[in-house]
Protein backbone atom coordinates (compact mmCIF):
# COMPACT_ATOMS: atom_id res chain seq x y z
CA UNK A 1 0.00 0.00 0.00
CA UNK A 2 1.71 3.17 -1.03
CA UNK A 3 2.38 5.26 1.95
CA UNK A 4 1.36 8.97 0.28
CA UNK A 5 -2.27 7.77 0.32
CA UNK A 6 -2.42 8.88 4.07
CA UNK A 7 -5.09 11.77 4.12
CA UNK A 8 -4.10 12.90 7.62
CA UNK A 9 -0.89 13.25 8.77
CA UNK A 10 0.00 14.19 12.42
CA UNK A 11 1.90 17.43 13.04
CA UNK A 12 2.72 19.15 16.75
CA UNK A 13 1.75 22.58 14.89
CA UNK A 14 -2.11 21.10 13.98
CA UNK A 15 -3.26 21.08 17.94
CA UNK A 16 -2.39 24.81 17.57
CA UNK A 17 -5.54 27.02 18.04
CA UNK A 18 -6.48 28.15 14.48
CA UNK A 19 -7.84 31.32 16.34
CA UNK A 20 -6.05 32.75 19.24
CA UNK A 21 -7.61 33.82 22.72
CA UNK A 22 -9.08 36.98 23.00
CA UNK A 23 -7.85 37.17 26.53
CA UNK A 24 -4.69 36.56 28.08
CA UNK A 25 -3.93 34.45 31.33
CA UNK A 26 -1.60 37.21 32.28
CA UNK A 27 -3.74 39.65 32.86
CA UNK A 28 -6.81 37.95 34.20
CA UNK A 29 -7.68 38.81 38.12
CA UNK A 30 -7.84 36.35 40.77
CA UNK A 31 -9.03 37.95 43.69
CA UNK A 32 -10.91 36.87 46.97
CA UNK A 33 -14.67 36.68 46.03
CA UNK A 34 -17.29 37.12 49.21
CA UNK A 35 -19.86 34.56 48.33
CA UNK A 36 -23.35 34.41 50.22
CA UNK A 37 -25.24 31.40 50.97
CA UNK A 38 -28.61 31.41 51.98
CA UNK A 39 -30.58 32.00 53.72
CA UNK A 40 -32.87 30.83 51.27
CA UNK A 41 -30.38 27.90 49.77
CA UNK A 42 -31.97 24.41 50.61
CA UNK A 43 -28.70 22.96 51.62
CA UNK A 44 -28.26 25.62 54.69
CA UNK A 45 -31.51 23.46 56.31
CA UNK A 46 -33.27 26.46 57.11
CA UNK A 47 -32.91 30.17 57.45
CA UNK A 48 -29.14 30.04 57.63
CA UNK A 49 -26.92 33.02 56.05
CA UNK A 50 -23.43 31.82 55.44
CA UNK A 51 -20.92 34.49 54.19
CA UNK A 52 -18.06 33.15 52.67
CA UNK A 53 -14.67 34.27 51.86
CA UNK A 54 -13.49 32.38 48.73
CA UNK A 55 -10.12 32.27 47.16
CA UNK A 56 -10.98 30.28 43.40
CA UNK A 57 -13.07 27.14 45.22
CA UNK A 58 -11.01 27.55 48.46
CA UNK A 59 -13.37 28.61 51.22
CA UNK A 60 -11.33 30.92 53.04
CA UNK A 61 -13.40 32.02 55.81
CA UNK A 62 -16.92 31.68 56.54
CA UNK A 63 -19.15 33.82 58.96
CA UNK A 64 -22.65 32.43 59.80
CA UNK A 65 -25.25 35.31 60.19
CA UNK A 66 -28.26 34.09 62.23
CA UNK A 67 -31.41 35.43 63.09
CA UNK A 68 -33.77 34.77 60.57
CA UNK A 69 -36.04 32.49 62.62
CA UNK A 70 -35.58 34.60 66.18
CA UNK A 71 -39.14 34.38 68.06
CA UNK A 72 -38.54 35.87 71.49
CA UNK A 73 -38.88 32.34 73.06
CA UNK A 74 -36.82 33.44 76.36
CA UNK A 75 -39.29 36.77 75.96
CA UNK A 76 -42.20 34.57 75.97
CA UNK A 77 -41.17 32.56 78.84
CA UNK A 78 -40.57 35.35 80.99
CA UNK A 79 -44.20 36.62 80.54
CA UNK A 80 -46.12 33.32 81.00
CA UNK A 81 -46.54 30.60 83.63
CA UNK A 82 -44.25 27.69 83.61
CA UNK A 83 -46.87 25.01 82.22
CA UNK A 84 -47.97 27.51 79.04
CA UNK A 85 -44.26 27.58 77.93
CA UNK A 86 -43.98 24.07 76.69
CA UNK A 87 -46.05 24.85 73.59
CA UNK A 88 -43.17 27.10 72.78
CA UNK A 89 -40.48 24.83 73.82
CA UNK A 90 -41.54 22.47 71.13
CA UNK A 91 -41.04 25.10 68.62
CA UNK A 92 -37.35 24.80 69.23
CA UNK A 93 -35.88 21.93 68.01
CA UNK A 94 -39.24 21.55 65.99
CA UNK A 95 -38.32 18.12 64.63
CA UNK A 96 -37.75 16.65 68.16
CA UNK A 97 -40.38 18.48 70.63
CA UNK A 98 -40.47 15.31 72.89
CA UNK A 99 -37.05 15.87 73.80
CA UNK A 100 -37.82 19.05 74.52
CA UNK A 101 -40.61 18.76 76.21
CA UNK A 102 -38.80 16.33 78.42
CA UNK A 103 -35.86 18.52 79.32
CA UNK A 104 -38.24 21.55 79.94
CA UNK A 105 -40.90 19.46 82.50
CA UNK A 106 -37.67 17.94 84.18
CA UNK A 107 -36.27 21.26 84.77
CA UNK A 108 -39.42 22.85 86.39
CA UNK A 109 -40.23 19.34 88.31
CA UNK A 110 -36.76 19.77 89.78
CA UNK A 111 -37.52 23.27 90.97
CA UNK A 112 -40.44 22.05 92.59
CA UNK A 113 -38.80 19.15 93.90
CA UNK A 114 -41.12 16.37 92.71
CA UNK A 115 -38.56 14.86 90.22
CA UNK A 116 -38.57 12.04 92.21
CA UNK A 117 -41.78 11.14 92.96
CA UNK A 118 -43.04 11.18 89.03
CA UNK A 119 -45.11 7.75 88.42
CA UNK A 120 -42.41 4.95 87.03
CA UNK A 121 -45.58 4.45 84.28
CA UNK A 122 -45.52 8.28 83.20
CA UNK A 123 -41.26 8.27 83.19
CA UNK A 124 -41.52 4.90 80.61
CA UNK A 125 -43.94 6.40 78.65
CA UNK A 126 -41.21 9.77 78.47
CA UNK A 127 -38.64 7.70 77.79
CA UNK A 128 -40.75 5.91 74.62
CA UNK A 129 -42.01 8.70 73.14
CA UNK A 130 -39.28 10.87 73.63
CA UNK A 131 -36.40 8.04 71.80
CA UNK A 132 -39.25 7.50 68.83
CA UNK A 133 -38.88 11.25 68.19
CA UNK A 134 -35.02 10.77 68.44
CA UNK A 135 -35.57 8.46 66.06
CA UNK A 136 -37.30 10.71 63.51
CA UNK A 137 -35.22 13.30 63.85
CA UNK A 138 -31.70 10.90 62.94
CA UNK A 139 -33.80 10.02 59.84
CA UNK A 140 -34.35 13.80 58.92
CA UNK A 141 -30.38 14.34 59.86
CA UNK A 142 -29.57 11.03 57.83
CA UNK A 143 -31.97 12.16 54.92
CA UNK A 144 -31.67 15.30 54.49
CA UNK A 145 -27.63 14.98 54.58
CA UNK A 146 -27.88 12.43 52.12
CA UNK A 147 -29.80 14.76 50.21
CA UNK A 148 -27.09 17.32 50.52
CA UNK A 149 -24.47 15.51 48.78
CA UNK A 150 -25.92 14.00 46.03
CA UNK A 151 -27.85 10.61 47.52
CA UNK A 152 -31.72 10.96 46.70
CA UNK A 153 -33.23 7.69 47.19
CA UNK A 154 -32.39 7.43 51.32
CA UNK A 155 -34.48 10.57 51.64
CA UNK A 156 -37.79 8.62 50.33
CA UNK A 157 -37.16 5.67 52.54
CA UNK A 158 -36.85 7.75 55.45
CA UNK A 159 -39.22 9.64 55.18
CA UNK A 160 -41.25 7.20 54.66
CA UNK A 161 -40.20 5.38 57.68
CA UNK A 162 -40.58 8.84 59.55
CA UNK A 163 -44.14 8.85 58.78
CA UNK A 164 -45.05 5.45 60.91
CA UNK A 165 -43.17 7.34 64.07
CA UNK A 166 -45.48 10.42 63.27
CA UNK A 167 -48.31 8.71 63.21
CA UNK A 168 -47.79 6.77 66.58
CA UNK A 169 -46.83 10.43 68.24
CA UNK A 170 -50.06 11.77 66.16
CA UNK A 171 -52.24 8.82 68.05
CA UNK A 172 -50.80 9.15 71.38
CA UNK A 173 -50.95 13.45 70.88
CA UNK A 174 -53.40 14.47 68.60
CA UNK A 175 -50.71 16.52 66.60
CA UNK A 176 -47.93 14.81 64.03
CA UNK A 177 -44.66 18.01 64.90
CA UNK A 178 -45.92 19.85 67.75
CA UNK A 179 -47.55 17.88 70.71
CA UNK A 180 -47.17 19.41 74.22
CA UNK A 181 -47.34 15.58 75.04
CA UNK A 182 -44.86 15.75 77.98
CA UNK A 183 -46.40 17.89 81.10
CA UNK A 184 -44.95 19.21 84.43
CA UNK A 185 -45.50 16.99 86.88
CA UNK A 186 -47.18 14.01 84.06
CA UNK A 187 -48.50 13.71 80.71
CA UNK A 188 -51.19 15.22 78.73
CA UNK A 189 -52.99 11.07 78.27
CA UNK A 190 -51.38 8.34 79.12
CA UNK A 191 -50.67 5.73 75.51
CA UNK A 192 -53.83 5.19 73.84
CA UNK A 193 -54.54 1.54 74.07
CA UNK A 194 -52.73 -1.10 71.51
CA UNK A 195 -49.69 1.33 71.51
CA UNK A 196 -47.36 -0.75 72.53
CA UNK A 197 -48.24 -3.31 70.09
CA UNK A 198 -48.41 -1.15 67.37
CA UNK A 199 -45.12 0.76 68.74
CA UNK A 200 -43.67 -3.22 68.39
CA UNK A 201 -44.97 -3.54 65.32
CA UNK A 202 -42.66 -0.52 64.27
CA UNK A 203 -39.59 -1.50 65.97
CA UNK A 204 -39.84 -4.97 63.81
CA UNK A 205 -40.06 -2.89 60.08
CA UNK A 206 -37.29 -0.65 61.15
CA UNK A 207 -34.22 -2.85 61.75
CA UNK A 208 -34.74 -4.59 58.45
CA UNK A 209 -34.98 -0.93 56.77
CA UNK A 210 -31.90 0.21 59.11
CA UNK A 211 -30.04 -2.68 56.89
CA UNK A 212 -30.94 -0.92 53.87
CA UNK A 213 -29.84 2.21 54.62
CA UNK A 214 -26.64 1.58 55.57
CA UNK A 215 -25.74 -0.89 52.70
CA UNK A 216 -27.49 2.52 50.51
CA UNK A 217 -26.13 5.15 52.22
CA UNK A 218 -23.81 4.60 54.81
CA UNK A 219 -21.24 2.11 53.00
CA UNK A 220 -21.82 3.89 49.88
CA UNK A 221 -18.42 4.28 47.88
CA UNK A 222 -19.71 7.88 46.63
CA UNK A 223 -21.01 9.12 50.55
CA UNK A 224 -17.68 7.32 52.09
CA UNK A 225 -15.91 9.29 49.44
CA UNK A 226 -17.67 13.51 50.08
CA UNK A 227 -17.66 12.22 53.51
CA UNK A 228 -14.40 10.92 55.17
CA UNK A 229 -11.71 13.11 55.76
CA UNK A 230 -14.01 15.78 54.90
CA UNK A 231 -14.81 18.59 58.28
CA UNK A 232 -12.46 16.78 60.82
CA UNK A 233 -13.32 18.01 64.31
CA UNK A 234 -10.64 17.22 66.77
CA UNK A 235 -11.72 16.57 70.08
CA UNK A 236 -9.53 19.32 71.74
CA UNK A 237 -11.49 21.83 69.88
CA UNK A 238 -14.76 20.07 70.19
CA UNK A 239 -15.15 20.17 73.94
CA UNK A 240 -13.27 23.87 74.34
CA UNK A 241 -16.31 24.99 71.72
CA UNK A 242 -18.90 23.18 73.68
CA UNK A 243 -19.87 20.75 71.27
CA UNK A 244 -22.02 18.32 72.54
CA UNK A 245 -24.29 15.40 71.19
CA UNK A 246 -22.87 13.15 67.84
CA UNK A 247 -21.19 15.76 66.66
CA UNK A 248 -18.76 15.15 70.11
CA UNK A 249 -19.24 11.42 70.12
CA UNK A 250 -18.51 11.51 66.40
CA UNK A 251 -14.87 13.22 67.89
CA UNK A 252 -14.34 10.08 69.56
CA UNK A 253 -15.57 11.02 73.15
CA UNK A 254 -18.22 8.46 75.14
CA UNK A 255 -20.32 11.27 76.07
CA UNK A 256 -24.04 11.03 76.52
CA UNK A 257 -25.73 12.62 79.16
CA UNK A 258 -28.52 9.77 79.41
CA UNK A 259 -25.37 8.16 80.83
CA UNK A 260 -23.52 10.36 82.89
CA UNK A 261 -26.91 12.52 84.22
CA UNK A 262 -28.65 9.33 84.58
CA UNK A 263 -31.63 11.45 84.28
CA UNK A 264 -35.44 9.75 84.16
CA UNK A 265 -35.08 5.94 83.94
CA UNK A 266 -32.36 6.45 81.89
CA UNK A 267 -30.06 3.82 84.58
CA UNK A 268 -32.54 1.14 84.72
CA UNK A 269 -32.18 0.58 80.57
CA UNK A 270 -29.34 -1.07 79.07
CA UNK A 271 -27.79 0.38 76.32
CA UNK A 272 -24.39 1.14 74.49
CA UNK A 273 -23.00 4.61 73.71
CA UNK A 274 -21.50 4.95 70.36
CA UNK A 275 -18.81 6.82 69.27
CA UNK A 276 -16.82 7.26 65.75
CA UNK A 277 -13.71 5.70 65.33
CA UNK A 278 -12.59 6.89 62.58
CA UNK A 279 -13.32 3.54 60.00
CA UNK A 280 -13.22 5.43 57.15
CA UNK A 281 -11.00 8.04 57.28
CA UNK A 282 -9.85 10.26 60.31
CA UNK A 283 -12.08 10.37 63.92
CA UNK A 284 -14.30 13.10 63.93
CA UNK A 285 -15.10 13.32 60.40
CA UNK A 286 -18.23 13.72 58.86
CA UNK A 287 -18.84 10.08 58.10
CA UNK A 288 -18.01 9.62 61.40
CA UNK A 289 -20.68 11.75 62.63
CA UNK A 290 -23.49 10.33 60.48
CA UNK A 291 -22.51 6.59 61.48
CA UNK A 292 -22.87 7.62 64.80
CA UNK A 293 -26.13 8.92 64.27
CA UNK A 294 -26.77 5.63 62.58
CA UNK A 295 -25.90 3.62 65.17
CA UNK A 296 -27.75 5.92 67.57
CA UNK A 297 -31.02 4.72 66.27
CA UNK A 298 -30.44 0.97 66.82
CA UNK A 299 -29.57 2.41 70.43
CA UNK A 300 -32.53 3.69 70.63
CA UNK A 301 -34.43 0.99 69.64
CA UNK A 302 -32.99 -1.32 72.25
CA UNK A 303 -34.50 1.15 74.56
CA UNK A 304 -37.99 1.03 73.44
CA UNK A 305 -37.90 -2.60 73.67
CA UNK A 306 -37.21 -2.59 76.85
CA UNK A 307 -39.47 0.36 77.88
CA UNK A 308 -42.26 -1.42 76.02
CA UNK A 309 -41.47 -4.46 78.24
CA UNK A 310 -41.53 -2.48 81.31
CA UNK A 311 -45.04 -0.95 79.90
CA UNK A 312 -46.91 -4.07 79.64
CA UNK A 313 -45.37 -5.63 82.40
CA UNK A 314 -44.23 -4.23 85.72
CA UNK A 315 -45.87 -0.79 84.65
CA UNK A 316 -49.16 -2.22 83.02
CA UNK A 317 -52.03 0.27 82.44
CA UNK A 318 -54.71 0.06 84.93
CA UNK A 319 -57.74 1.50 85.03
CA UNK A 320 -57.41 4.15 88.13
CA UNK A 321 -53.91 5.11 86.63
CA UNK A 322 -54.23 8.79 86.00
CA UNK A 323 -51.15 10.88 84.33
CA UNK A 324 -52.44 14.10 85.25
CA UNK A 325 -52.63 12.96 89.03
CA UNK A 326 -49.11 14.82 90.39
CA UNK A 327 -49.85 18.16 87.79
CA UNK A 328 -49.56 20.95 90.38
CA UNK A 329 -52.26 23.28 90.48
CA UNK A 330 -50.32 26.11 90.70
CA UNK A 331 -46.78 26.51 89.87
CA UNK A 332 -44.94 27.87 92.02
CA UNK A 333 -41.05 27.11 92.60
CA UNK A 334 -39.00 28.22 96.00
CA UNK A 335 -36.67 31.46 94.52
CA UNK A 336 -33.41 29.86 93.36
CA UNK A 337 -31.81 29.25 90.21
CA UNK A 338 -31.46 26.04 88.29
CA UNK A 339 -29.38 24.85 85.18
CA UNK A 340 -31.10 21.41 83.53
CA UNK A 341 -29.55 19.72 81.00
CA UNK A 342 -30.80 16.97 78.99
CA UNK A 343 -29.44 15.01 75.99
CA UNK A 344 -31.48 15.53 72.77
CA UNK A 345 -31.10 14.09 69.06
CA UNK A 346 -28.91 17.43 68.35
CA UNK A 347 -26.88 17.49 72.15
CA UNK A 348 -27.34 18.71 74.96
CA UNK A 349 -30.35 21.13 75.67
CA UNK A 350 -29.85 23.44 78.68
CA UNK A 351 -32.35 25.47 80.60
CA UNK A 352 -31.40 28.08 83.09
CA UNK A 353 -34.44 29.23 85.42
CA UNK A 354 -35.05 31.54 88.16
CA UNK A 355 -37.74 31.81 90.10
CA UNK A 356 -38.61 34.37 92.50
CA UNK A 357 -40.72 32.56 94.95
CA UNK A 358 -43.87 35.44 94.35
CA UNK A 359 -45.13 33.85 90.94
CA UNK A 360 -45.66 31.43 88.72
CA UNK A 361 -43.61 33.21 85.83
CA UNK A 362 -40.01 32.68 85.89
CA UNK A 363 -37.71 35.60 86.19
CA UNK A 364 -35.49 34.41 83.63
CA UNK A 365 -35.77 31.27 81.19
CA UNK A 366 -32.56 31.20 79.22
CA UNK A 367 -32.15 28.04 76.43
CA UNK A 368 -28.49 26.93 75.86
CA UNK A 369 -29.50 25.67 72.81
CA UNK A 370 -27.06 22.17 71.04
CA UNK A 371 -27.50 23.60 67.44
CA UNK A 372 -26.61 26.78 68.00
CA UNK A 373 -23.24 26.19 70.43
CA UNK A 374 -22.63 23.10 67.75
CA UNK A 375 -23.30 26.07 64.57
CA UNK A 376 -20.55 28.40 66.46
CA UNK A 377 -17.72 25.82 65.56
CA UNK A 378 -18.38 26.25 61.69
CA UNK A 379 -15.96 28.68 61.04
CA UNK A 380 -13.06 26.81 63.05
CA UNK A 381 -13.45 23.44 60.59
CA UNK A 382 -14.25 25.22 57.44
CA UNK A 383 -11.06 26.93 56.34
CA UNK A 384 -9.10 25.85 53.39
CA UNK A 385 -11.93 23.52 52.12
CA UNK A 386 -13.89 23.32 49.35
CA UNK A 387 -17.28 25.09 48.78
CA UNK A 388 -18.82 21.22 48.11
CA UNK A 389 -17.32 20.08 51.08
CA UNK A 390 -18.63 23.23 53.13
CA UNK A 391 -22.24 21.63 52.26
CA UNK A 392 -21.45 18.31 53.63
CA UNK A 393 -19.93 19.74 57.06
CA UNK A 394 -22.57 22.01 57.50
CA UNK A 395 -25.49 19.16 56.62
CA UNK A 396 -23.09 16.71 59.20
CA UNK A 397 -23.60 19.53 61.81
CA UNK A 398 -27.41 18.75 61.66
CA UNK A 399 -28.68 22.50 62.88
CA UNK A 400 -32.19 23.27 62.77
CA UNK A 401 -32.82 26.54 62.76
CA UNK A 402 -35.46 26.87 65.04
CA UNK A 403 -33.25 26.06 68.10
CA UNK A 404 -30.28 28.25 66.62
CA UNK A 405 -32.54 31.37 66.84
CA UNK A 406 -35.12 30.86 69.27
CA UNK B 1 -12.27 14.61 106.90
CA UNK B 2 -11.93 14.53 103.56
CA UNK B 3 -12.82 17.88 102.01
CA UNK B 4 -15.86 17.90 99.39
CA UNK B 5 -15.59 18.48 95.77
CA UNK B 6 -17.31 21.59 95.91
CA UNK B 7 -15.19 23.00 99.14
CA UNK B 8 -12.05 22.21 96.70
CA UNK B 9 -13.38 24.09 94.39
CA UNK B 10 -14.45 26.96 96.25
CA UNK B 11 -10.80 27.02 97.83
CA UNK B 12 -9.37 27.32 94.26
CA UNK B 13 -11.40 29.99 93.63
CA UNK B 14 -10.89 32.05 96.40
CA UNK B 15 -6.89 32.02 95.94
CA UNK B 16 -7.74 33.50 92.30
CA UNK B 17 -10.14 35.89 93.53
CA UNK B 18 -7.53 39.20 94.44
CA UNK B 19 -10.82 41.87 94.43
CA UNK B 20 -13.56 40.61 96.73
CA UNK B 21 -13.91 37.37 98.51
CA UNK B 22 -16.17 34.94 97.12
CA UNK B 23 -19.58 34.59 98.11
CA UNK B 24 -21.58 30.87 97.85
CA UNK B 25 -24.84 30.65 97.09
CA UNK B 26 -26.37 27.29 98.21
CA UNK B 27 -29.38 27.32 96.94
CA UNK B 28 -28.46 27.28 93.18
CA UNK B 29 -28.78 23.68 91.52
CA UNK B 30 -25.72 23.54 90.51
CA UNK B 31 -24.48 25.30 93.88
CA UNK B 32 -23.07 28.62 92.62
CA UNK B 33 -19.93 30.93 93.69
CA UNK B 34 -20.21 34.90 93.13
CA UNK B 35 -16.98 36.76 92.53
CA UNK B 36 -16.16 40.25 91.85
CA UNK B 37 -16.16 40.82 88.09
CA UNK B 38 -12.15 41.75 88.05
CA UNK B 39 -11.63 38.16 89.29
CA UNK B 40 -13.32 36.93 86.38
CA UNK B 41 -10.43 35.82 84.27
CA UNK B 42 -8.26 34.90 86.50
CA UNK B 43 -10.79 32.68 88.33
CA UNK B 44 -11.86 30.94 84.72
CA UNK B 45 -8.63 31.11 83.43
CA UNK B 46 -7.37 28.89 87.19
CA UNK B 47 -10.47 26.35 86.58
CA UNK B 48 -9.70 25.25 83.51
CA UNK B 49 -5.82 24.72 84.17
CA UNK B 50 -6.05 23.16 87.80
CA UNK B 51 -5.65 19.12 87.06
CA UNK B 52 -8.13 19.33 90.33
CA UNK B 53 -10.57 20.49 88.75
CA UNK B 54 -10.10 20.81 85.18
CA UNK B 55 -13.50 22.65 84.06
CA UNK B 56 -12.77 21.90 80.46
CA UNK B 57 -16.45 22.92 78.86
CA UNK B 58 -18.10 26.25 79.02
CA UNK B 59 -21.88 25.28 78.33
CA UNK B 60 -23.65 28.13 79.30
CA UNK B 61 -24.01 32.34 79.47
CA UNK B 62 -26.67 33.54 81.02
CA UNK B 63 -28.08 37.35 81.26
CA UNK B 64 -29.66 38.41 84.18
CA UNK B 65 -31.56 41.78 84.76
CA UNK B 66 -32.66 43.02 88.10
CA UNK B 67 -34.87 46.04 86.82
CA UNK B 68 -34.05 49.41 86.81
CA UNK B 69 -34.97 49.37 91.17
CA UNK B 70 -31.95 46.88 92.31
CA UNK B 71 -29.88 48.35 89.55
CA UNK B 72 -27.48 45.82 88.48
CA UNK B 73 -27.47 42.87 86.02
CA UNK B 74 -26.06 39.43 86.13
CA UNK B 75 -23.80 37.01 84.27
CA UNK B 76 -24.39 33.69 84.76
CA UNK B 77 -22.03 30.93 83.80
CA UNK B 78 -22.48 27.14 83.79
CA UNK B 79 -19.29 25.13 84.07
CA UNK B 80 -18.77 21.53 83.78
CA UNK B 81 -15.65 19.12 83.87
CA UNK B 82 -15.78 16.25 81.79
CA UNK B 83 -13.26 14.12 83.38
CA UNK B 84 -14.11 14.69 87.23
CA UNK B 85 -18.27 15.57 86.49
CA UNK B 86 -18.55 18.56 88.30
CA UNK B 87 -20.55 21.30 87.70
CA UNK B 88 -20.25 25.01 88.88
CA UNK B 89 -22.42 28.20 88.30
CA UNK B 90 -19.96 31.86 88.52
CA UNK B 91 -22.18 34.63 88.87
CA UNK B 92 -21.04 38.26 88.39
CA UNK B 93 -22.51 41.53 89.58
CA UNK B 94 -22.57 44.63 87.07
CA UNK B 95 -23.76 47.90 87.22
CA UNK B 96 -26.78 48.41 85.24
CA UNK B 97 -25.47 52.31 83.74
CA UNK B 98 -22.21 50.34 82.87
CA UNK B 99 -22.14 46.59 82.20
CA UNK B 100 -18.69 45.59 81.34
CA UNK B 101 -17.51 42.30 81.92
CA UNK B 102 -14.06 41.00 80.74
CA UNK B 103 -14.18 38.49 78.10
CA UNK B 104 -13.46 34.59 78.25
CA UNK B 105 -13.49 34.13 74.59
CA UNK B 106 -9.18 33.20 74.54
CA UNK B 107 -10.47 30.37 77.72
CA UNK B 108 -13.15 28.99 76.39
CA UNK B 109 -13.81 29.24 72.35
CA UNK B 110 -17.97 28.95 73.17
CA UNK B 111 -17.92 31.55 74.81
CA UNK B 112 -17.82 33.43 71.40
CA UNK B 113 -21.55 33.39 70.53
CA UNK B 114 -22.62 33.04 73.99
CA UNK B 115 -21.14 36.29 75.08
CA UNK B 116 -22.72 38.20 72.04
CA UNK B 117 -25.76 36.93 72.61
CA UNK B 118 -26.06 38.11 75.89
CA UNK B 119 -24.43 41.26 74.72
CA UNK B 120 -27.17 41.35 72.37
CA UNK B 121 -30.27 40.94 74.50
CA UNK B 122 -28.80 43.10 77.43
CA UNK B 123 -26.39 45.48 76.04
CA UNK B 124 -23.85 43.79 78.48
CA UNK B 125 -20.13 44.76 76.85
CA UNK B 126 -17.84 41.70 77.08
CA UNK B 127 -14.32 44.06 76.95
CA UNK B 128 -11.61 42.09 74.47
CA UNK B 129 -14.21 39.79 72.60
CA UNK B 130 -12.91 39.72 69.11
CA UNK B 131 -16.44 40.38 67.55
CA UNK B 132 -18.80 41.72 69.70
CA UNK B 133 -21.82 42.10 67.22
CA UNK B 134 -25.51 41.46 67.74
CA UNK B 135 -26.31 38.12 66.76
CA UNK B 136 -30.24 37.39 66.90
CA UNK B 137 -31.39 40.85 66.36
CA UNK B 138 -30.59 42.63 63.60
CA UNK B 139 -27.59 44.89 63.23
CA UNK B 140 -29.92 48.21 63.55
CA UNK B 141 -32.34 47.36 66.02
CA UNK B 142 -32.75 50.00 68.69
CA UNK B 143 -32.64 48.78 72.44
CA UNK B 144 -31.69 45.62 74.24
CA UNK B 145 -34.83 43.69 74.50
CA UNK B 146 -34.73 41.42 77.50
CA UNK B 147 -34.00 44.05 79.62
CA UNK B 148 -36.94 44.43 82.13
CA UNK B 149 -37.30 47.94 81.30
CA UNK B 150 -37.27 47.76 77.31
CA UNK B 151 -39.51 49.45 75.48
CA UNK B 152 -39.39 48.24 71.58
CA UNK B 153 -39.45 50.72 69.09
CA UNK B 154 -42.30 51.29 67.08
CA UNK B 155 -41.17 51.08 63.58
CA UNK B 156 -38.09 49.10 62.19
CA UNK B 157 -37.49 50.02 58.61
CA UNK B 158 -40.95 51.59 58.40
CA UNK B 159 -42.96 48.49 59.41
CA UNK B 160 -44.75 48.87 62.37
CA UNK B 161 -43.26 46.53 65.68
CA UNK B 162 -46.30 45.13 67.17
CA UNK B 163 -45.80 42.67 70.46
Amino acid sequence: MPTDSVQYKSKPGNLNRSVPNKFNAENLRSEEMIINLGPQHPSTHGVLRLEVLLDGEIVKEVVPHIGYLHRCFEKHAENMPYNQVIPFVDRLDYVASMNNEHAYAMGVERMLGIDHQIPKRVEYVRVVVAELNRIASHFIAIGTYGMDIGAFTPFFWLMRDREHILRLLEWASGARLLYNYIWIGGLFYDLPVGFEDRCREFVRYIKPKLQELETVLIENKIFIGRTANVGVLPLDLAINCGVTGPMLRGSGLRFDLRRVDGYSVYPELDFEIPIGDGKMGKVGDCWDRTNVRVLEIHESLKIIDQCLDKLTGEHIRTRDFDPQALIPKKIRPKAQDLYVRAEIPKGELGFFFRADGKSDVALRCKCRSCSFVNLSVLPEIAKGILVADLIAIIGSIDVVMGEVDR
Amino acid sequence: MPMSAFDQILLIVKESCKHADPTVDESATPKAIKIAKEDLTLTAQNLLQNPLTYFDMLSCITGIDNGPDAGTMEVVYNLYSIPFNHHLMLKIIVPREKPEVESICHIWKSADWLEREVFDMYGIHFLNHPDLRRILMPADWEGYPLRKDYKHQEYYRDIKVEY
